[in-house]
């Protein structure tokens, strides 16, 4: 990220510097070897990873481990929910926390300090705990063990930190651009469409990925608010004690396999999204 | 109170110069704030209310001590307690110890630093549950630590680290299992916090002699401190939540409050008790919250700024 490798200090005495490549490249080992580890053993053959001393190369490449998982009962179902879950999500959570996240950026009013205040205090609580006295109002609203029960707690857990980021994405966006298409004699509703949204998309964008990935990862909401409908993980969740170790390793990479690849999509918005929110 | 008052009370958050509309539409940010308000009105104010009134209710909906007394009463609830405390008061500190330590190496100027950030922050698309697994390939029984302590020849059967009869190393596996995961997300906050410090204090102290410590010292980490807070308070929230790294890895031999939760929900099917432990991670987060913003204040509008 250029910000990163731009802000320096040029004037550290050089002697030491090796030092800090040996520190770099072990800590990026420290994270990357049990990815490649869980990679190795949910492509290696059972026969082979059931044996001791496992291999720590891929010796035998094969995907029936990643076969048997994904065919075995109530996986594919779960894949297509927690993707069901992800899209309810962060369709629910833009159109919720967008416009606030825009009102943010864009006008003085009052209150506008209180409901920052409410938006950081939400994002300093347990909200998937919640998912437990959730259970009585789903149930009475015949919403319990369905996909959108799941959606309506990850828009909970997603809205606050949606709102943030869409504010810091339309503060970047030039005010001045908005008023030339007002004075151009564009509507308000036209100049935020033709001319704010736009510009607005990427980070709009970088801000559903992460809610996405949010939605993807949950687990404590999910396997609470579900008994037949389960999400990926909460299907791996309650798996896990009676399912054999090729099984538990195959669900580990398939939950690890979108992070590695949004991730990448996201990376640049990463700083919008944790750093400094509205300046 | 015009919009131009506000925006003066707002302070240093105006500094984006939310243009004065004309005071007509003065009604629309509350409109595009009220679908927000709305809902974090239904599912997070209104469940916090439910929580409390289930914790204190027995089966039949009468008001009683009961789920509280079954919580408190239960065999796992001091050791869920205590694991959880203890838990984070291990990993947070490491993990804020280490994540400055990354977050201070990319910005030392390496080569580079581009690709290590996106390696580093890999992790945090990671979930806990998936973190879990992964450290189960590695701590496991036949799994890969122990192969390689066999292809060493240190040890034929190698060691039972997610056995219960070792509290300590089950304890210890699912600390580098979330430090694994976890700590790339106060890398990120505590990475963008040394990227606004400006840096002519730091030239400023080295002009007086500062040596880098020094300058680390007195200029950086009490500039960090809004930071630290957000990450600190982030990190604690999620510490009292653990919940599937540690099933994962050891089941309930290493119990913890969230996993309790759970336990009394869906095993016991008690949502009373599992609402009682709702509340008490609830309480818990509150007041340690409460003790960051005491003990690295922050102004409330440097607070709002983040």
């Amino acid at each position: 990220m250029a910000t990163a490798s731009t802000a320096i200090s040029h004037r550290r005495s050089p002697p030491k510097r090796w030092n800090l490549y040996v520190a770099a490249v072990a800590i990026s080992l420290f994270i990357l070897i049990p990815i490649y580890l869980i990679a190795v053993a949910a492509f290696t053959p059972r026969a082979v990873l059931n044996g001791f001393p496992k291999p720590l190369l891929p010796v035998a490449v094969s995907t029936d481990t990643m076969q048997a998982f994904l065919s075995s009962r109530g996986v594919g179902q779960s894949v297509v929910n927690s993707l069901l879950v992800g899209i309810i999500t962060l369709v629910l959570s833009t159109v919720l926390g967008a416009p606030a996240g825009y009102a943010l950026a864009r006008f003085a009013f009052r209150g506008r300090d209180s409901f920052q205040l409410l938006i950081l205090m939400t994002r300093a609580f347990p909200i998937a705990i919640l998912a437990v006295p959730l259970t009585v109002t789903f149930i009475n609203w015949n919403l319990y063990d369905t996909l959108w029960a799941v959606a309506l707690v990850h828009t909970a857990l997603a809205l606050p930190t949606t709102v943030l980021i869409t504010a810091s994405v339309f503060v970047a966006v030039p005010v001045d651009l908005e008023e030339a298409a007002l004075t151009l004699g564009c509507t308000p509703i036209g100049a935020f469409t033709r001319v704010a949204m736009p510009l607005a998309l990427p980070g709009l964008a970088a801000a559903s990925i992460f809610t996405f990935v949010l939605s993807w990862n949950e687990v404590f909401a999910s396997v609470i608010l579900t008994v037949q409908n389960r999400t990926l993980p909460a299907q791996v969740l309650t798996q896990l004690d009676n399912s054999p170790l090729a099984y538990k390793f195959a669900g580990g990479f398939a939950l690890i396999v979108p992070a590695l690849i949004f991730i990448f999509f996201i990376r640049r918005y990463l700083f919008n999204m944790w750093g400094r929110i509205v300046r | 109170m015009t919009s131009e008052a506000a925006a003066t009370q707002v302070g240093p958050t105006v500094a984006a110069a939310p243009v004065a509309r004309p005071r007509r539409r003065v009604i629309t940010p509350y409109v595009l704030l009220a679908p927000t308000v709305l809902f974090l009105a239904v599912f997070f104010a209104w469940p916090m209310l439910q929580a409390l009134v289930l914790a204190f209710q027995d089966a039949s909906g009468a008001w009683s001590l009961a789920p509280i007394q079954r919580m408190t009463g239960d065999l796992n609830f001091s050791d869920s307690m205590r694991i959880t405390l203890v838990f984070a008061a291990v990993v947070i500190p490491l993990q804020t110890v280490l994540a400055l330590g990354m977050a201070l190496l990319l910005m030392s100027g390496l080569r580079g630093a581009g690709v290590f950030l996106y390696l580093w922050a890999i992790p945090l698309g990671i979930s806990d549950l998936a973190s879990g697994v992964v450290w189960l390939s590695v701590f496991t029984d036949r799994g890969y630590i122990n192969s390689i302590l066999a292809g060493l020849g240190v040890s034929d059967t190698g060691f039972a680290f997610l056995s219960y009869e070792n509290p300590i190393s089950l304890f210890v596996c699912a600390a580098v299992a979330e430090l694994w995961r976890a700590t790339s997300i106060v890398m990120v906050i505590l990475l963008s916090g040394l990227q606004v410090i400006p840096r002519d204090y730091g030239e400023a102290a080295e002009v007086f002699g500062a040596t880098s410590w020094q300058r680390f010292r007195h200029v950086t980490l009490p500039l960090l401190r809004p930071s630290l807070q957000v990450a600190l308070i982030l990190r604690t929230i999620l510490a009292f939540q653990v919940f599937a790294v540690v099933i994962a890895l050891a089941g309930r031999q290493l119990p913890v409050l969230a996993e309790e939760a759970y336990h009394f929900y869906y095993d016991i099917r008690s949502p009373n008790v599992a609402a009682a432990y709702a509340l008490l991670i609830m309480l818990l987060s509150l007041v340690f919250t409460a003790v960051y913003l005491r003990l690295l204040r922050v102004r409330d509008a440097e607070l709002a700024r983040r």
